[in-house]
Parts: C-alpha cells; structure tokens; sequence
C-alpha cells in the first residue's frame, strides 16, 4: 500500500512539473526563434524574454468584442489554450511513465488538437469580417490535407514500436533492436513538414506577417485583443513547444528519465530538453531564413508529399514484417 | 549480420521507390534528370550491395555498368540534348501532381499485396527485391502514361528498365550475358528515341506528343 501511494505521488509531481516546465518554457522558445531570425538578418531583434512581456502587457489590457460577436467568440480562447495545455502534458519531455500518459496515447494528443483548431476556426468565422472567414477556410483546408499525414505517420510509428502509447514508442526507440529503418526517416521528414504547417511557420504561413493576403492563422485571431489574445499566443507557443517535444521524444529520445528513477536522472533529462529545445529553435530559425513563403495552393502539393513519405514508410513496414 | 545485410537491401531498395515517386513529383525537365541520375546511383549501390551478400561477382560488373551508363551518360546526353531543342526551361504544365501521385501510391500499394501474397514459399530477399522491382516498373509506365513531353516519357521507359534490373539482381541465377544484351538495348534504344526526338521537333516545332494526336486526326 506504502509503494503505491509514494509512486503516485511521484508521478503526480512529474506530471505537474512537466505541465509547469512546457507553460513557462514555451514563451522563450518562441522569443529565441524571433531573436536567431533577427540575428540572421543582421537586426538586434527584441530581448528574449520580450514575449512574456508582451503576454503580461496583453493580460492588463482591456479584452475589446466585437458587437456581433457571439458567446461563442469568448469561450473560444479557454478552449484553446486548455486542449493545447492538455496536449502538451500528455507529451513526455523529459521524462516517460508520465500519469496521465497512460490514459491516452497518440491519436488522442492529434484529436485534442484537431479540436482546438476546430474551435479556433469557429471563431474566425463568429465576428463575419472577411479576413476571419478567409483565415478559417485556409487553416480548415491545411488541416484537412495536415491531419491525414499526421495519422500515417503514427501508423508507422505503431507498425515499429507495437503501441500508439508515446512513452512505449520512446522505449523502443532507445533499444538497439529497432535496427537500420527507411520508414523511420519518411516519417522523420513527413512530421516536420507537417508540424511546419501546423503551426503557420515560413514556407506555409509568416508567422510575423499581418500583410492580409498572405495570413492564415494572424487572420483568425485579428479581432481578438487583450487576454483573450494573450491566452491564444500563449496557446500556439505551446502548440510549437508540443511538435518539438513529439519530434525530440519520438526521434531522439536519449536522457529521457525512465519511471521510477532517481531525482537527478530527472534533473539531467530537464537539462538535456532544453538543450534539444534550444537546437530545435535554432534549426527552425535558420530554416525559415533560408526560404521563400509558398503560394497558398502550393501548399497542398508540399502536405500531399508528408501524406506520400507517412503512406511509403506504412507499406514499406508491411513488406519487411511480412517476411 | 543477415538482419542487417536485409536491412540494407530493404533501405537500398525502399529509397528506389521512393525516388521513383520523386520522378513523378518533378515538372522541369533539367530537375526531372536529375532525380533520374540520383534512381540509377541508388539502384547501382543497390545491385552492389545484392553482389556483396550473394556472393556474386559478375553482379558487381552489373552495378558498374549501370552507375557508368544510367547514371552518367544517359543524364548528360539527355541534358545536352534538352538545351539544344531549347526546352531545358520548359515547365510541364499539363501533369497534375496530386492525383497522379495517388495514383503511384495505389500502384505501389498493388504490387506489394500481389508479390506478396504470389511467393510466399521464395526467397527472403528476392520476396522483397520483386515487391519493389514491380513497383519501380508500375510508376515507370504511370509515367510514361501522364506525361507529354516526349523527353519525360524517355525519362518514364528507362526508370522503368531500371525496375527490371532490380527484378533481376534479386533472383539468383541470371546469367550474364542477358544482362549486358538488356544494358546494350537499351543504350541502343536511346540512341534511337535521340534521333526520332530531333526528327519529331523538326516535323512539328514541339516535342509535345499531343500535336502528333492532331496529326493522326485524333485530337480530343
């Protein structure tokens, strides 16, 4: 009775660190990505705490609503940032055996999302200005292209490592059996270029564009202001944080702390995430320096080719299991 | 060491289709060569690598050959010749990307299911060389089907033809000599495509295999 009641209240206690650790870190993250690309251009850039700033400012301001708007249009933002938030928990980061990892896998982390976006898409449409409407068909039809890719991804992922349960495919991943695997790389390649997408980043969207022809998710939020603005920045850090955390756990999963391990195997797991995080960054960073905005209807041939890698590396598995 | 001699063949293998996929995703020519260059690059370390594991030396000629005449005499030729009939700038504007790569993946999703189930009782190796073999050869004639340009369908036949040394090299026992008659056949049948390439441009102004639709009196 003693041995279970200490071991959750470890898990309990990673868990909330873990929870605490995304919300805090997400901001930097999104300032160290503004700052390289600032560097890069030979600009001083903001400071790199800057966002949070940005977020406190948001917070003290009056939250303004459009008269049309309906009740819809206030509650959008919770939603938002709760289903990003509980998303992100359910990611191991710097440690597996994560409590509430176990009562949900993959697919649920792509359906919380998937629902977020859908809520997000709503209110774009709620206010009926034109650039709302604009920027909730755009994300819709990204999402639909992005969301079929994401799942051939995890299938090939649940192919190797015989569970859609992350902390298991992280497991796996560490043991030397996984072998020398193509399909492992086309799913590499196809999550980055659908985490590109899902999260307005450069050859999809600018993210630091308000220029109306060219936005998709600046478009949704521009008839929000104050907290409700706040909580949405605050909501696509994290979603940027909870794709590096998927590519980090899934793809370079050393020094992730085991369950059940000691204090300082966590200590070094945490340090060892940030590290990855801060690499992450940068590489995003010096990515989206180096290329061009796509057109909008380029955009399907760039996910229909992350759908084609995740279909490849399925069939692929098939073959090598069949034998 | 046989785990990783198939996981190696399996990689080699798996990267040929995906590059046969790559050819189908290309609308310039000069990238359209280049992807081909870089097919038969892979096939060669491919067939090497079936020498090295079978033991069979006359296949590493094979590969020698492959990497000598697919890899860098046919893309040169084709190269030189599409800057001389002054289409190396042409984008194909007639393909449509997306379902023609749905296409590829049902075609590959296809042969997978009927190697598969067709030899069971065979050979590891060879199971998988001919599941991906028939899937190299499928997406060649997929090409070759939705492309004007008469240099694409070039491009279509001989990564088509390189499916089939695919196909060869995994079955053990081949001889030789059917090899290099294949190899030679298929230079000679390039030389011949070259030739009728120029005669058509001169007849028509364009290598758009539509204008010889018109001409039969067949145009839609």
């Amino acid at each position: 009775m003693d041995m279970i009641d200490t071991s959750l209240i470890d898990g309990l206690s990673i868990q909330v660190s873990q929870m605490l650790l995304v919300l805090l870190l997400s901001p930097l993250l999104t300032g160290l990505v503004r700052k390289v690309k600032a560097r890069i251009l030979r600009r001083r850039g903001p400071p790199l705490l800057q966002s949070y700033r940005d977020l406190i400012r948001l917070v003290r301001k009056e939250a303004i609503v459009a008269e049309s708007a309906s009740w819809l249009f206030r509650i959008v933002p919770y939603i938002v940032f709760a289903t990003t938030w509980v998303a992100a928990a359910l990611v191991p980061t710097f440690a597996t055996g994560l409590l509430f990892s176990w009562s949900a896998d993959l697919i649920v982390i792509i359906a919380l999302l998937g629902s977020a976006r859908f809520f997000l898409a709503l209110a774009g449409m709620d206010v009926g200005t034109s650039f709302g409407g604009i920027g909730s068909s755009r994300e819709a039809m990204i999402a639909t292209l992005a969301e079929p890719a994401l799942m051939m991804i995890v299938f090939t992922l649940a192919l190797v490592a015989g569970s859609t349960q992350l902390s298991t495919v992280a497991g796996i991943m560490l043991s030397p059996g996984v072998g020398l695997r193509v399909s492992i790389g086309m799913a590499l390649v196809a999550l980055v270029i659908v985490a590109i997408a899902e999260n307005a980043r450069m050859p999809v969207d600018n993210p630091a564009t308000h220029l109306e022809l060219t936005m998709v998710h600046e478009a949704m939020v521009l008839e929000y202001s104050g907290r409700h603005l706040a909580l949405l920045e605050l909501s696509s850090s994290l979603k940027l944080l909870l794709y590096f955390s998927l590519i980090a756990c899934v793809f370079v999963p050393w020094s992730l702390a085991p369950a059940g391990a000691p204090l300082h195997v966590h200590l070094i797991g945490a340090a060892v995430y940030v590290a990855k995080l801060g690499v992450a960054g940068i590489l995003l960073a010096v990515f989206e320096s180096m290329i061009a905005k796509m057109r909008v209807f380029r955009v399907p041939d760039l996910l229909g080719a992350a759908f084609m890698l995740g279909f490849l590396g399925t069939l692929l598995l098939f073959v090598s299991r069949s034998l | 060491m046989d785990k990783l001699a198939l996981d190696i063949a399996h990689f080699l293998a798996g990267s040929l289709v995906l590059v046969s996929l790559m050819l189908l995703y290309q609308d310039r020519l000069p990238a359209l060569l280049n992807v081909f260059a870089f097919q038969a690059i892979i096939l060669a370390l491919s067939v090497a690598w079936q020498a090295y594991v079978q033991g069979a030396s006359d296949l590493y000629l094979t590969a020698a050959i492959t990497l000598s005449v697919k890899a860098i005499i046919i893309p040169v030729a084709l190269h030189r010749m599409i800057r001389r009939l002054g289409i190396h700038r042409e984008v194909e504007t007639a393909i449509n990307i997306g379902p023609t790569m749905l296409a590829g993946l049902g075609l590959v999703a296809l042969s997978v299911v009927v190697i598969l189930r067709v030899t069971v009782n065979a050979d590891v190796f060879a199971r998988e060389d001919l599941a991906f073999a028939l899937s190299v050869v499928l997406l060649g004639m997929l090409m070759m089907v939705t492309r004007r340009n008469a240099v694409s369908q070039v491009v279509g036949f001989m990564s088509l033809e390189n499916g089939l040394i695919l196909a060869a090299t995994g079955a053990k026992g081949m001889p030789f000599v059917v090899e290099i008659s294949v190899a030679f056949s298929v230079l000679i049948a390039f030389i011949v495509i070259g030739i009728f390439l120029f005669r058509i441009r001169e007849r028509f102004d364009t290598v758009d295999l539509e204008a010889m639709d018109d001409f039969r009196g067949e145009s839609r």
